[in-house]
């Protein structure tokens, strides 16, 4: 028999081996590199958390009561998936269109982005949730029990209380190391994807073993099967239309509406293939979980003694043949089932919790605080670490008020009428322009209530939050109030009852809440976007120009997405412009995809109320809005091809014209360039002439005399200097440079540069401000090359930078095959209108005898960049003059070819 | 629906891609109208339905819709990779 050390200890182990394969996925993902980890297998058996705990052990226990009913649970789901042409595919589009977070952010980003409307779909999530999550607590509290009770001179069970505790906690820990690392853009999370989906295996294998045991073990094959199951009490199949029917349907209704299907569904889908895969695969995962789940209960009905509980036949069957090894492999299946649905689960609310409920009371109560986003990327992420441990803990609560006694099945369903309330308006906003944000609302708030009025509440008992008189008489004596009874239905199925009421109801208040409101130009421009999503992007847009510096919205991007990413996502936003630099256009078509970039992070309302901050509220103008309305737009929409052709001439035009800024600037700069580098060569020429004619005179002291020389010789020095620059920049322009590639160690160049730039204004009293340890990342260039551009960037530096207390911060790092290095003071910055500027030969931003050279210093810094396949660029938005100078982890492998 | 309508003729292949669309969203129907039909044999000349038959009738239609959805999937990719090799309008993905 196994004890409980060895029980809690396999437990343990198997936890610890998900952390590996969370934490392995993780990493190949962060590398670059997912490759298989983003497969459509993975997406398939990821989908595989729609079989909880409840699937696992309480399908056998279903079947047990009524037969084939339990089929139904995955009949429904089986549909909506070979009808992914319908919906599916629809809403996997549109989720990743608009990068939705979630299903409450499906909603209010549908609904015009009313967080209204998030907040009541979060609240709805909640609550059907709950005693889902204490359904999982409770099946592996009961796991626990049957290895205890099961053993003749066994152990007794600690106290139930606390392993579901325990369990709980565990789950918490999990989810808040994997689910909440980063605030992906996309809301990605490899590692758990990776680890359910490897759950999903373990459930899988774990229930066909005790099956094909059940059948070739202990009976005799299928047809003896077939022959027990006419023996059996459930031999007959008194199928009941109503439940059958509405079971397909909710059933259906749950896979698209449930948070954490959602969340694998739509918001981890990373690629939209993947769907056509799952539409055969998962149908057919759900097959193999239940083909079994027939015989299991026939034979664990005629073998087991009467009276014992049909819900944990999967593991009472192996035991009592003394089978243990496959008794646990059958608990480590019900144990991975509880747990990836908490886990993703918890992930999914949390997520809606933050976004919807957290996110936004914190931007109202700082509302007098100007706009400053401030780091809200750790606000975000502590309310969803906080929203994943109160979510469990919820759980834990309900199940321990619930006592844990109703059958598996009854719980399961509750939820699945719960979150089916979200269905009409999530259909309704997928096919149908006319659906509105009152009539989702009143739907959903319709719905909500009869739900927990005729269901929810009542399933707590009769001892429970609604007294039994309640129950029998209705509010006040009110008969046709009775929950059970609505409008006097006396006799139907309890939960027959609640689809129809709740979805009636809900239906016919979003239908008609829809037809009688006139939805707001947001609305209606959502309404379309999502409506029409297969016509590709010719939706109206939503901003109008306002007097937005661009700046202002990299601050804003950097609060929500951190540095790196607002960084990479503005530079590729200025390349998709045709602009150098990171810094693009601010153009309406830019702030709707920054808009949709923040949304992918904190949800689609709270990014819209933080760019209308920022963009000054001026939302749509009415030529915009005339333009939604009319058909007229629509045809010219159709003609994408002419809308694209226009894009490129007007990438080109910006291109061209940037250009053009530069070359007239250039041209100015030119015949300034002229005169200085006559002026920079006659200077020393002049003073060497005159003092060398000083020196041709006879009678002169002989202190004069050496002083003289001296002179002469700092003269000669300087001339030389700068005609090595300048031979040195027209070597590097032509590509024809030497180049010595050696591998090195980036900490060292740093250092060399760093003491040889020292001497430059050796008096002021600079702050070096790095990080050793994350510099030791080996190069392979010219190091000599590197470690020039390096002082040079350091002395600038020094030079410039006009703080009181200067601070030099580096930064070095490898990202993707390249190694950046940022350099970033203190100091004012550079102006906007330098940038362009101030890598061409002979720029100096201030006066020449500041500057103390000839101004070819980052001239020669850029070219040495693109002679080592890297780059060299101003970085705006760091708080004063930053560069970064990246190059590539391993070297081109032949030298850049001439004039390339 | 008032929105613009294709041209009235289109290629072999175009027409053919279609039609599969059309079987994808049709096929659905047909397994929930073999699903319900057990629906409408109960009782049926007080005849009461077995779990066994009953099961196996399930379990049948059960695989004819996957192996459908798989045949149907397969070829609604290729399609689907054709026309998105052609079709430079596809939305950004994750690459930059």
């Amino acid at each position: 028999m196994i004890s409980f050390n060895i029980l809690v200890a396999v437990c343990l182990a198997y936890v610890g081996f998900l952390f590996l394969i969370a934490f392995w996925a993780e990493r190949r993902a962060e590398e670059g590199h997912g490759g298989w980890l983003r497969s459509p297998a993975v997406y398939t058996l990821s989908l595989s958390i729609y079989c909880t705990a409840w699937t696992f052990y309480g399908a056998v226990g279903y079947a047990a009561r009524s037969g084939l009913e339990f089929v139904t649970i995955y009949l429904g789901p089986t549909l909506v998936f070979v009808g992914w042409w319908w919906v599916l595919r629809k809403l996997v589009r549109v989720g990743r269109r608009e990068r939705v977070t979630s299903i409450a952010d499906l909603i209010s980003a549908r609904y015009g982005k009313s967080n209204l409307l998030g907040v009541l779909v979060t609240l709805i999530s909640v609550t059907a949730a709950t005693p889902y999550i204490a359904l999982q607590l409770q099946s592996v509290t009961l796991s626990f029990g049957v290895f205890a009770t099961g053993a003749p001179h066994g152990w007794a069970l600690p106290d139930q209380g606390a392993t579901a505790f325990w369990v709980a906690a565990g789950l918490a820990f999990f989810t808040i190391l994997f689910g909440t690392r980063n605030l992906d853009a996309d809301e990605r999370h490899h590692g758990i994807v990776t680890a359910i989906a490897f759950e999903a295996v373990v459930k899988l294998v774990a229930l066909l073993s005790v099956g094909i045991f059940v059948v070739w073990g202990i009976a005799g094959g299928w047809t003896d099967v077939l022959a027990r199951i006419q023996a059996s009490p459930i031999a007959d199949w008194p199928l009941q239309p109503g439940r059958w029917a509405g079971l397909i349907f909710v059933s259906g209704a749950a896979i698209l509406t449930l948070p954490r299907m959602f969340q694998v569904l739509v918001v981890e889908n990373v690629d939209e293939a993947h769907l056509a895969t799952a539409s055969w695969a998962f149908p057919l995962y759900l097959m193999a979980m239940s083909l079994f789940v027939v015989p299991i209960a026939v034979v664990g009905l005629q073998v087991l003694p009467t009276g014992s509980n049909p819900d944990l036949f999967v593991l009472t069957l192996p035991l009592a043949y003394d089978r243990d090894g496959l008794a646990l492999l059958a608990f480590l299946g019900g144990f991975s089932s509880a747990t990836s649905m908490v886990i993703v689960a918890a992930i999914a609310l949390a997520t809606m919790v933050s976004n919807h409920i957290v996110v936004p009371l914190w931007l109202a109560l700082r509302r007098g605080h100007a706009h400053a986003a401030g780091d809200v990327r750790r606000l975000v992420l502590r309310a969803r670490r906080l929203s994943i441990a109160a979510i469990l803990a919820l759980g834990y609560v309900y199940y321990r008020l619930s006592g844990g006694s109703s059958a598996l099945a009854a719980i399961g369903l509750i939820a699945f009428v719960g979150v089916a309330q979200v269905l009409p308006a999530m259909i309704g906003g997928l096919f149908w322009r006319g659906a509105s944000s009152v009539g989702a609302g009143l739907g959903l708030a319709a719905g909500f209530g009869v739900w927990l009025y005729s269901f929810f509440l009542p399933s707590f008992g009769a001892e429970g939050l609604m007294s039994a008189a309640f129950l029998a008489d209705g509010p006040w004596g009110v008969g046709w109030l009775r929950p059970q009874a609505l409008f006097g239905m006396a006799g139907m199925d309890p939960l027959l009852h609640a689809i129809f009421w709740s979805l009636s109801l809900n239906i016919l208040a979003f239908v008609a809440g829809s037809l009688l409101s006139f939805p707001g130009p947001v609305e209606r421009i959502q309404a379309l976007a999502f409506v029409r999503v297969f016509d590709g992007d010719a939706t109206a847009r939503g901003w109008a120009r306002g007097g937005v510096e661009v700046e202002e919205l990299l601050a804003l991007a950097q609060g929500f997405l951190g540095n790196d990413e607002a960084l990479a996502f503005f530079r590729a936003e200025a390349l998709r412009q045709g602009k150098t630099g990171f810094l693009p256009e601010v153009s309406t078509d830019f702030i709707e995809r920054l808009e949709r970039r923040l949304a992918g992070a904190v949800g689609a309302a709270t990014a819209h109320a933080m760019i209308a901050q920022h963009a000054g509220g001026t939302v749509v103008s009415a030529e915009e809005l005339l333009a939604v309305a009319s058909d007229a737009q629509q045809i010219m929409e159709s003609s994408t091809e002419l809308r694209q052709k226009s894009e490129e001439l007007s990438r080109t035009a910006r291109a061209l014209s940037e250009a053009n800024e530069k070359l007239t600037a250039l041209s100015v700069q030119k015949d300034a360039f002229l005169s200085q580098i006559s002026h920079e060569l006659r200077t020393p020429m002049t003073s060497i002439r005159a003092f060398s004619e000083i020196l041709a005179e006879p009678d002169l002291a002989a202190e004069d005399r050496s002083r003289f020389t001296g002179v002469i010789q700092t003269e000669a020095v300087r001339l030389t200097r700068l005609l090595d620059d300048l031979l040195d920049l027209s070597v590097l322009e032509n590509r024809k440079v030497q180049l010595t590639i050696r591998p090195a160690n980036l900490h060292d160049l740093i250092n060399r540069a760093l003491t040889a730039a020292s001497s430059t204004r050796a008096d002021r009293n600079f702050v070096i401000d790095r990080d050793p340890g994350a510099e030791f990342l080996p190069v392979l260039t010219d190091a000599d090359r590197l470690v020039q551009v390096f002082i040079n960037l350091i002395s600038n530096a020094r030079k410039y930078c006009d703080g009181d207390r200067p601070v030099l911060r580096i930064v070095a790092r490898r990202k993707a095959g390249r190694i950046t290095v940022d350099f970033i003071d203190n100091g004012i910055g550079i102006p906007k209108a330098s940038r362009a500027l101030i890598f061409e030969k002979f720029t100096r931003m201030t006066d020449t005898a500041r500057a103390g050279g000839a101004g070819l210093g980052l001239a020669i810094c850029r070219e040495i960049m693109a002679n080592l396949g890297g780059s060299v660029a101003y970085l705006p938005g760091q708080g004063g003059a930053a560069f970064r100078v990246s190059l590539p982890a391993r070297p081109l492998s032949e030298p850049p070819a001439e004039g390339s | 629906m008032a929105g613009p309508t294709g041209p009235l003729f289109v290629a072999r292949d175009a027409y053919r891609r279609r039609r599969l669309a059309d079987a994808a969203r049709l096929w659905p129907l047909l397994g929930l109208f073999l699903f319900l039909l057990p629906m409408l044999w109960n009782g049926l000349d007080g005849r009461v339905l077995q779990t066994a038959y009953g099961g196996l009738y399930l379990f049948a239609v059960w695989s004819g819709l996957i192996l459908g959805a798989f045949l149907l999937a397969r070829r609604l990719g290729q399609g689907a990779q054709h026309s998105s090799a052609a079709d430079p309008s596809r939305p950004e993905g994750s690459g930059e």
